[in-house]
């Protein structure tokens, strides 16, 4: 994308109009959660003004135009992860309760004592806390393959790690720390080898890259509204269909069923039975808006930009005194740049830069395993979208360069 | 002054680098963990009292400026003060931070109350004060039985828990 390409979209973000402590805003922190553009806050507006009653209830119009969207939207994300079927999307909360959702459904009744799940030690905590609740309760073993040489999980390593007595397989897309788009295709034939579930977190990488879940090979895929600039509250899990068919349900209520007696029921076919209660519709709509936003600008130029802007933040944050970046370099690498300041601790980096309006993350960023093996407590981190430009990325160097001397004083002795 | 420079003046960050009061009391009469689980925020506080009365205060820890330096500025006001007085200025400085007003009895504390124009950062003030706060209830007042907690028995549950862990 070109910088007036990239001032042109930016009209599309009304928030990136603010000022943070009399300064324009500089918002890097999008792997966090995305700022959503107009057309998805007027989508759902448009619903919740003219269309809103609850779907798959009632035979009434309003009820009609709201099942049609929602179903709308629920084709619009099995197009996005082109998957085909719409009867493999089902709609969470996030991509936290989508893998959740896989733990539950499929593990609780799929898992034995002394099978074995395998991650990596480099995921979110939502693609490990469900699997460690899962082992638990199964007496099944949570395996985490290490980082290699060279900033990147251990990709022989992972693919090694797979053997006769695993069961589920479940690593990232794009990491949200290393900002690295991970190999995946041997993964799962490696997983598909041994009959293992290959489930894949999505949440950093539906925002950036192209995704085709079949050519990835996954049988789960999971992510987040919100870091597509969609709204909060919604997510997506798609699931093979014929395996997402063979589970029973997650959670029980109103919608997921076929016929309920006062002691028994039966539960409707996929994907219903795996949305009990009113889901948030809304939400959906306004998901839906995202993924065509995202699809009109193009998700390849968008990839294409977040390296271009990584690149030139890990370049310009190299010729700083004091300053660590983390995460490997090359084509691989996206738009998250996670970074320490030599002798400051990262909250008071992100005060510092949260006064001149400039919005980071400072953290462990839900990677507390990553943390230990990249010999840390905590990072900064900066991560890109489509709205982001140079300027704003010099602005913040030169925000981290003037924090170091702002925090001189810890560097010296006592 | 900016919010920022309020928050970072010169006494925060000596104090956030001072190593009088570091370092673990074993065998301590009270010993409290204390985390900020949403930033990874740590603190090991050991006491000792006498008489109700804190004789002696070392704590090992990790994370921002803010943190560091409200744990040495605390460590150093409570020594030699009685419980109830402790107990009072725990109190005090829990109003401070959260723009409630300053007490005159604050002295050198003062210096923190920048971090009420630093929402995001309040949690990292009050760090060291949950901590001991969770620590003399582990040492219930009056108590002079003697009874000493030894580094290796842990000192209760985890202070510090009301923020959720942030991912």
């Amino acid at each position: 994308m070109t910088d007036h390409d990239v001032a042109r979209l930016r009209r599309d973000f009304p928030i990136l109009e603010r000022r943070v402590n009399d300064r324009p805003l500089v918002y890097l922190d999008s792997a966090a959660s995305a700022q959503a553009p107009r057309q998805v806050l007027e989508a759902v507006d448009r619903y919740r003004r003219r269309h809103h009653a609850n779907v798959h209830r009632g035979a009434h119009t309003l009820s009609a135009e709201a099942t049609e969207m929602y179903e709308g939207a629920r084709a619009r994300v099995a197009r996005f992860l082109r998957a085909g079927d719409p009867r493999g999307v089902v709609f969470t909360r996030n991509a936290t309760e989508a893998i959740n959702l896989v733990a539950h459904a499929y593990g609780r009744h799929r898992l034995r004592e002394g099978d074995e799940i395998v991650v990596t030690v480099a995921e979110h905590h939502a693609n490990l806390v469900p699997w460690h609740l899962l082992a638990a309760e199964r007496g099944a073993i949570v395996r985490g393959v290490p980082l290699g040489s060279d900033s990147r999980v251990d990709h022989d390593a992972l693919v090694a790690a797979i053997g006769e007595r695993t069961k589920i397989v479940a690593t990232y897309h794009v990491s949200n720390v290393l900002g690295n788009l991970q190999p995946l295709r041997a993964v799962a034939d490696a997983a598909h080898a041994v009959g293992a579930l290959f489930v894949v977190d999505g949440a950093q990488a539906a925002p950036h890259v192209p995704i085709d879940v079949a050519a990835l090979g996954a049988d789960a895929y999971a992510f987040s509204g919100h870091k597509v600039g969609g709204p909060t509250g919604i997510g997506a899990l798609w699931m093979r269909p014929e395996v997402l068919e063979t589970l029973p349900p997650f959670l029980g209520g109103g919608e997921m069923i076929r016929r309920v007696e006062v002691d028994r029921s039966s539960y409707a076919d996929i994907p219903m039975r795996f949305e009990a209660g009113t889901p948030a519709i809304g939400e959906a709509i306004g998901l839906a808006a995202a993924l065509d936003y995202l699809d009109d600008v193009g998700v390849e130029a968008i990839w294409d930009h977040d390296r271009a802007l990584a690149r030139h933040a890990l370049a310009r944050l190299a010729e700083l005194d004091g300053v660590t970046t983390y995460g490997p370099e090359g084509p691989d690498r996206g738009g998250i740049v996670p970074f320490n300041v030599d002798g400051v601790h990262p909250h008071d980096v992100a005060s510092f830069l949260d006064a001149e309006g400039i919005a980071v993350r400072a953290g462990h960023h839900c990677a507390q395993p990553l943390m230990h093996a990249l010999g840390v407590d905590a990072t900064a981190r900066a991560s890109f979208w489509l709205y982001t430009t140079e300027a704003e990325i010099d602005a913040f160097v030169d925000a981290v360069a003037r924090s170091r001397a702002f925090f001189a004083p810890l560097r010296t002795a006592l | 002054m900016t919010a920022l420079a309020q928050m970072y003046q010169a006494a925060i960050l000596e104090h956030a680098r001072r190593t009088r009061h570091r370092g673990i009391l074993d065998p301590a009469d009270a010993r409290q963990e204390g985390v900020n689980p949403s930033c990874g925020d740590e603190l090991l506080l050991t006491l000792r009292l006498a008489d109700d009365t804190v004789t002696e205060v070392r704590y090992e820890g990790k994370g921002c400026a803010i943190s560091q330096a409200s744990a040495s500025l605390m460590a150093e006001a409570i020594e030699g003060l009685g419980r109830d007085e402790v107990e009072a200025l725990i109190g005090h400085v829990k109003a401070m931070i959260h723009g409630e007003g300053l007490h005159a009895d604050l002295g050198e504390l003062a210096v923190l109350e920048g971090v009420r124009r630093l929402p995001a950062r309040v949690k990292c003030a009050a760090l060291a004060w949950t901590t001991l706060e969770a620590a003399l209830k582990t040492h219930p007042a009056g108590d002079a039985s003697g009874a000493e907690a030894s580094g290796a028995e842990p000192g209760g549950a985890e202070a510090g828990g009301a923020e959720p862990g942030g991912g």
